[in-house]
């Protein structure tokens, strides 16, 4: 505590970095994935080729991934931006399938009932199709930023400042203050993230809390028939 | 007018949907493809607004192929009511309704008012226009359903096997409203249905379509209950073609004869016939035997087992009265439900046979 005492400037400033590195590739990551699950789903061949990439990206260590960025990228080792464009690709990877999943969790009959109503490709993917990908979306992107502050820590082995600092001299120097304050921080950072998007989720899906008339009776049947079925026994 | 000409739907594989299928939809009526799963009749409904496109044929709207419109603006001027509703979960009942409206780019007050007055013909209440889909029962739906393919005011209404999802008692409300629905606008519908009674009862003529998207016959109900082409039909009908068929045919002069009446309350004379009918303020109460009623007549003593016909029913109704009634006298009122006299089924059937001698 005491550590944190004299600390807590520098601990803001680090959590703020966080922030930034973990969030602005959910949401860039997200951009791109929304592309890409819509052609994993609209070209049947696509959907494994796309899902087993995606899912080989994930498996590449964080660290060799934010060392080859400034490969690919042409960017200076230090520069942030490297942390950026690596983390959008591990959340492209875990998002894509989410999309795919979320677009074809759209029931058949609106899809089509969408269709004979005269909506165009475009206008229906964002009136029809991804309002009710939210659900399933949201679940994708709840893992993805818990994912992706976790990973982001690593990135102080590379010289770009961020909560993961805490945890590198924490250890090097044996400053137990310093050590339990970054765990903290990024489990707290990890639930703030994770509770903004089930927020948002929410905000953005009010009929699935409509606790309607038809799912109500359904209960009620449910429940009688198994009342039905203890009295019988 | 809707015309098909020697249209065709081959899938890659070579497998038919519709094979060589020509049919005209009259305006106005209300056609119905029928048939067994597998006939075709969902892919023909839907090569009408271009869900689906056809291999070859050309389907014409009016005399204009459908081929020549854009998709989009075709489909926005043809209702289509779906299974099982497909309704949009994430949208209001009111912004179901407007969908269309809205993407014709009207104002939005405007498609309010309009959905709302569809609501209100469909028979839903205005406190419905704000829950969500899910919030209503299965032919509440439904309901929404038709009130949203109607609410731009289409000529054309398709409508693929609305009813089939919902119970047997909403369904029969279903067909009743949708039949006082189209006595006001005289829409040209194409009903689709697996459900041949479904069929006979709401279509001004109905086309059967057998296995392979092969058109087996086209006729009025009655013509197809009189005269199936060949056995496939006939069986596709299925039993009691001859009493279905009295549902459809033009009721005789009704052979109507008086009855000595009595009210509730009142004693029954002494030389009293072994049934006597009893009717209050003009209307059929009930049947009773007058030797077993003990002083008034009260409530207790009536046998309500027949069925009343409306004097405007068909053969069928009346038939069905007649033979319902614990006298063998089938009860029949007027328009307003007033007793106008009773028909025995033997004086029917011998009408009817005079008339079909005639013919």
């Amino acid at each position: 505590m005491t550590w944190l005492a004299t600390n807590w400037r520098d601990v803001i400033s680090l959590m703020g970095q966080h922030v930034w590195l973990a969030g602005l590739p959910l949401v860039i990551g997200l951009l791109l994935a929304l592309p890409l699950g819509w052609a994993a789903r609209r070209w049947r061949a696509a959907y494994p080729i796309v899902v087993t990439t995606s899912g080989l990206l994930y498996t590449v260590p964080s660290l060799a991934l934010f060392i080859l960025m400034p490969l690919i990228l042409g960017t200076r080792i230090l520069d942030p931006i490297n942390v950026v464009a690596a983390m959008t690709v591990y959340t492209v990877a875990l998002l894509v399938r989410s999309v795919a999943d979320g677009l074809g969790s759209v029931p058949e009959s609106v899809r089509a009932a969408a269709t004979a109503m005269g909506y165009r490709g475009v206008r229906r993917f964002f009136a029809v199709d991804l309002p009710l990908s939210v659900p399933v979306l949201t679940a994708g992107l709840r893992v993805a930023a818990v994912s992706n502050v976790s990973i982001v820590s690593v990135a102080s082995l590379i010289g770009v400042p961020q909560l993961g600092h805490l945890l590198t001299d924490g250890y090097n120097r044996a400053i137990q203050g310093e050590l339990i304050t970054g765990i903290l921080a990024c489990v707290l950072l990890a639930l703030a993230f994770d509770l903004l998007i089930q927020v948002i989720g929410r905000a953005l899906t009010p009929w699935t809390r409509t606790g309607g008339a038809s799912a109500d009776s359904g209960a009620d049947s449910a429940r009688e028939v198994a009342q039905a079925v203890r009295t019988a026994a | 007018m809707i015309r098909f000409d020697d249209v065709t739907k081959e899938y890659p594989g070579g497998s038919i949907g519709v094979d060589r299928l020509t049919l005209t939809i009259p305006t106005g009526e209300v056609t119905v493809l029928v048939g067994p799963s597998g006939c075709g009749k969902t892919t023909s409904l839907r090569m009408i607004n271009r869900m689906i496109e056809p291999t070859r044929g050309l389907i014409s709207i009016d005399g204009k192929g459908v081929a020549d419109f854009d998709p989009a603006e075709l489909r926005r001027g043809i209702g289509y009511v779906i299974q099982q509703a497909g309704l949009f979960p994430h949208r209001t009942v009111l912004e179901n309704v407007a969908t269309v409206p809205r993407l014709l780019g009207w104002s939005r007050s405007k498609a309010r008012n309009t959905a709302l007055d569809w609501l209100h013909r469909v028979g839903l209440g205005p406190d419905l226009a704000d829950r969500y889909p899910s919030q209503l029962s299965g032919g509440q739906q439904q309901r929404v359903g038709v009130a949203r393919a109607l609410a731009a005011d289409p000529p054309i209404l398709l409508m693929d096997e609305p009813f089939s999802a919902v119970d047997p008692v909403v369904r029969q409300q279903l067909h009743d409203e949708l039949l006082r629905l189209q006595a006001d606008l005289h829409k040209t519908i194409v009903f689709v249905t697996h459900d041949i009674d479904e069929a006979l009862l709401l279509g001004n003529q109905v086309a059967v379509m057998r296995v392979g998207g092969r058109l087996a016959q086209m006729d009025s109900p009655a013509n197809l209950l009189a005269a199936p082409t060949d056995e496939f039909v006939a069986d596709f009908l299925g039993r009691d073609r001859g009493i279905r068929a009295l549902s459809f045919v033009g009721m005789p002069r009704l052979p109507l004869q008086p009855e000595v009446t009595l009210a509730m309350g009142e004693r029954p004379p002494a030389d009293a016939p072994p049934w006597m009918l009893v009717v209050e303020a003009g209307t059929p109460m009930g049947w009773v035997e007058p030797a077993k009623v003990r002083g008034a007549v009260d409530f207790a003593d009536l046998n309500r087992s027949g069925i009343v016909a409306s004097v405007t029913g068909s053969p069928r109704e009346v038939l069905d009265a007649a033979l319902s009634s614990p006298t063998g006298r089938g009860v029949i009122v007027d328009e307003v439900g007033e007793f106008c006299g009773t028909v025995r089924a033997s004086d029917l059937i011998r009408l009817l046979e005079a008339e079909r001698d005639q013919t």
